[in-house]
């Protein structure tokens, strides 16, 4: 692992000085870029703007790369089980494959290795400042950026140095949600936010309630039946559990194949409907609610277990959690259920705690931004989101367009000003776009995307960029 | 590398990825680690690894560059793939590029150079040279008809390329050598080798890589005006190297145009 101790470094001392609005130092860095984060965002946004001419400084709050996918960084949000729920073909950047020999679902060490592999593999490290957390983002004249950093934990010094543009890669997986109960304060029993599940083991032997369906509760769910003495999955909804593989192939990779045919939402929905009760069948003998919402209008989960745990009696769905008392949880239907202890698997909140929210548009400051493309901001041509995606699918395809797109755009500002300005102007536009069918109202919806018609819209965007 | 051409939407290879296939990979490295970029060679149609293995893996080594050589499915002691397309064969490509420690420099050799040219397009190569590459079309054809008609013209009904020894090497080349060499070759898949009369264009490079074409104006396979418009393609001149035959790897020669290559690329600022 390297640490931020060799070359490539700036060297505050070394360039032109220069002083923010506090009168404090920064250092110029000219026409390089920065960029917060070294998860495969980061990295790809390192890689695409290197390999378009731009000379690039990285911030990185954590010793090594892979952000998510490190399960020794302090803020994994990955347990010991975890493996992609987005099989290979879509999964990986494209012009850097998986192995062939991986499975069509590699497990969570394969896809660290697999970033660690694509940062030496395009000697990406040496731009890269670990253990260098990037406190605040403030805009200066000229449409630059004062990008002040310090050792993560708050030690040492800060630095201010000032960028020709910024891109945002600091993951959205890192900031637990965590819904409010009454008498929660009271409960006697273990709480804890799946960011802090790491293993089975703090599960094994006890009574288990885990709160909350996206793909972790459901993670969770499983593990917690094969090692909980009880598990309970409360959900405030019924949702569609669609098995990793449908009709002998891995479910994502059927579903893309109606897409390269252009298949209608409307029929795809049908059909997958269709397909799902074939095989998992109606989930309501089991007492699991009915969906209130089509397939597709809820963040797909994919796993094959949780139903054939539910069917094995290793699972029991139960309803939102209504109140908690000190040795019980009171469920929506009057229920009471006795859990020794609780996971709270209810997702994550997008953060940027080192930007003053009023430059993205999130007046209120929800961790909620207005932007184009979920990447570009009204207002500030030289500042790009990675990764601000919740797919229907892998992220890392899309976060290598959205870099292409950046790189490209800030080529455009240097060489073709005119088409620069137009950008902007679409930016100004279409902030607030979305790229997805309808889908249900959630904290987590908001930047649902489906993935082709959001690669379609990107692909569009570089045309209008560049073309004739 | 216009937008109009750069292709984001790949549902195809999404929904029907190529089916993996075990892979003969040879090399040679330096003894000392000089921080150079591997190349990766990939033989044409009818060639495996070992073409590359003779001389020119062991001189890159010796030069400081470490040298990876891969048999394409169905070649030399890969997997057997009767039905490999052009498509697995750069999925092949790169497969092998993306597991080495650091970014290629891909050199294809004769069809092998359109498989490259392919590979191009889903790997940004530090570099890419081409050596004697045969694009495919009917022109390539017709000269192959008229040099060794006996050779070619079951490939057009689906059967074995067969390529013969004045087709391959000089006269320099002795007897003894050129006839191992032959006995050596394989097949292509039946589709990939159809796929070359289709003359298939291959999309632009990711990454913008330099390239650098060359081969013989003697080639008895790809004649010297297909040399020129292959560099062309690539905004440069093909490098000639007269009196060489098409297999400029194994030809008495072989130390020229391999020395030409790594000169390239040492002086080549994009290639480091
Ligand atoms: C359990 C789980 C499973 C998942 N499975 C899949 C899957 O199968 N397929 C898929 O495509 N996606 C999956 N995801 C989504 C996952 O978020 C992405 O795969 C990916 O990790 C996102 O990469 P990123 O670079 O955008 O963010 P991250 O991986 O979160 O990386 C952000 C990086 O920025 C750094 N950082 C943050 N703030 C600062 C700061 N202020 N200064 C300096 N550095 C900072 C962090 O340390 C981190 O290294 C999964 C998520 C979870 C929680
Ligand atoms: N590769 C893998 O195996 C894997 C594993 C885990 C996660 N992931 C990915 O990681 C991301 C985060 O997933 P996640 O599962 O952690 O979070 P998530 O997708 O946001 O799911 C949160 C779940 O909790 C529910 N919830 C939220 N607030 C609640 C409240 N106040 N009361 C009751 N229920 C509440 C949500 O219900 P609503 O339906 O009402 O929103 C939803 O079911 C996703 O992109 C996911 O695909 C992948």
């Amino acid at each position: 692992m390297s640490t931020s101790t060799d070359h490539g470094r700036p060297d505050p001392e070394a360039t032109s000085p220069a002083a923010n609005s506090d009168g404090r130092p920064v250092s110029d860095r000219g026409d390089t870029v920065c960029v917060i984060g070294a998860g495969a965002s980061g990295l790809t946004a390192i890689k695409n703007l290197r390999e378009h001419g731009f000379g690039v400084d990285c911030y990185e709050r954590e010793t090594g790369v892979g952000g998510a996918w490190n399960w020794r960084h302090d803020r994994s949000p990955v347990y010991a089980s975890t493996h992609l729920i987005s099989s290979k073909p879509f999964t990986q950047f494209p012009d850097f494959p998986m192995p062939d020999s991986w499975p069509d679902y590699p497990h969570h060490g394969q896809v660290l290795s697999y970033f660690e592999r694509y940062a030496d593999h395009f000697d990406l490290r040496s731009h890269i400042w670990f253990g260098t957390e990037v406190i605040r983002v403030q805009p200066v004249e000229g449409d630059r950026w004062d990008v002040t950093t310090r050792s993560t934990g708050g030690y040492g010094p800060e630095r201010t140095a000032r960028y020709a543009a910024v891109v945002i890669a600091n993951g959205h997986n890192w900031s637990p949600k965590l819904p409010r109960y009454e008498g929660l304060e009271q409960f006697r029993g273990e709480i804890m936010h799946a960011s802090s599940y790491k293993d089975p083991a703090q599960l094994r032997g006890k009574r288990v309630l885990v709160v909350g369906a996206g793909n972790t509760g459901c993670d969770i769910a499983v593990e917690a039946a094969q090692q909980a003495s009880r598990c309970w999955h409360s959900t405030r909804r019924g949702y569609w559990y669609a098995p990793k593989y449908v009709l002998g192939r891995p479910a994502d990779q059927v579903n893309d194949t109606l897409l390269a045919l252009r298949v209608p939402l409307r029929v795809r929905q049908w059909l997958y409907h269709w397909t799902l009760r074939l095989t998992v069948g109606d989930l309501t003998r089991f007492g699991l609610p009915k969906p209130d919402h089509r397939v597709y209008e809820t963040h797909p989960i994919a796993n094959s277990q949780l139903v054939y745990y539910v069917g094995h009696g290793g699972i029991g769905p139960v309803p939102d959690v209504a109140r908690f008392h000190p040795y019980a949880v009171e469920l929506a239907d009057g229920r009471e259920i006795d859990p020794e202890v609780v996971v709270f698997a209810t997702g994550y909140l997008p953060r940027f705690e080192f930007l003053d929210a009023s430059v993205f548009g999130d007046s209120a400051g929800a961790g909620r931004p207005t932007l184009w493309l979920n990447a570009f901001t009204p207002g500030h041509p030289t500042l790009a989101v990675a990764g601000l995606l919740q797919p229907d699918s892998g992220l890392f395809t899309l976060s290598h367009w959205q870099t292409v797109l950046f790189a490209r755009l800030l080529q455009a500002r240097r060489d073709r000003p005119e088409r620069a300005a137009a950008f902007a102007q679409r930016v100004r536009d279409r902030a607030g776009e979305r790229y997805s069918g309808p889908v249900k109202e959630s904290s987590r919806h908001w930047f649902e995307v489906g993935h082709a018609d959001y690669l379609r819209a990107i692909q569009r965007a570089l045309v209008e960029l560049e073309g004739k | 590398m216009s937008t109009s051409e750069l292709r984001i939407m790949r549902g195809r290879e999404w929904s029907r990825p190529v089916r993996p296939a075990r892979r003969e990979v040879l090399s040679a490295v330096p003894e000392l680690e000089e921080g150079r970029p591997p190349l990766l060679f990939v033989p044409g149609f009818g060639h495996g690894a070992w073409a590359f293995a003779e001389h020119w893996l062991g001189h890159a080594a010796s030069r400081g560059f470490p040298a990876y050589a891969v048999s394409l499915r169905g070649h030399g002691a890969s997997e057997p793939a009767p039905e490999a397309t052009l498509r697995a064969y750069a999925h092949d490509v790169v497969q092998v590029a993306a597991s080495l420690p650091r970014q290629a420099v891909l050199v294809g050799h004769g069809a092998g150079a359109l498989v490259v040219a392919h590979a191009l397009a889903r790997y940004p190569a530090r570099g890419a040279v081409l050596v004697a590459p045969v694009f495919g079309g009917w022109g390539v054809l017709g000269a192959a008809l008229r040099r060794n008609p006996a050779g070619t013209l079951p490939a057009v009904f689906g059967g074995p390329l067969r390529l013969n020894r004045g087709q391959l090497f000089s006269r320099e080349l002795p007897d003894e050598e050129a006839r191992r060499y032959v006995g050596r070759l394989g097949r292509a898949g039946r589709r990939a080798q159809w796929a070359l009369l289709g003359e298939p264009e291959a999309e632009p490079a990711v990454g913008a890589p330099p390239v650098l074409v060359l081969g013989s104006p003697d080639d008895r396979v790809v004649p010297a005006s297909t040399l020129t418009r292959v560099a062309r393609r690539y905004g440069s001149a093909p490098l000639l190297f007269p009196g060489m035959g098409h297999d400029l790897m194994l030809d008495a020669r072989w130390a020229e145009p391999i020395d030409a290559i790594l000169d390239w690329l040492e002086k080549e600022p994009a290639a480091h």
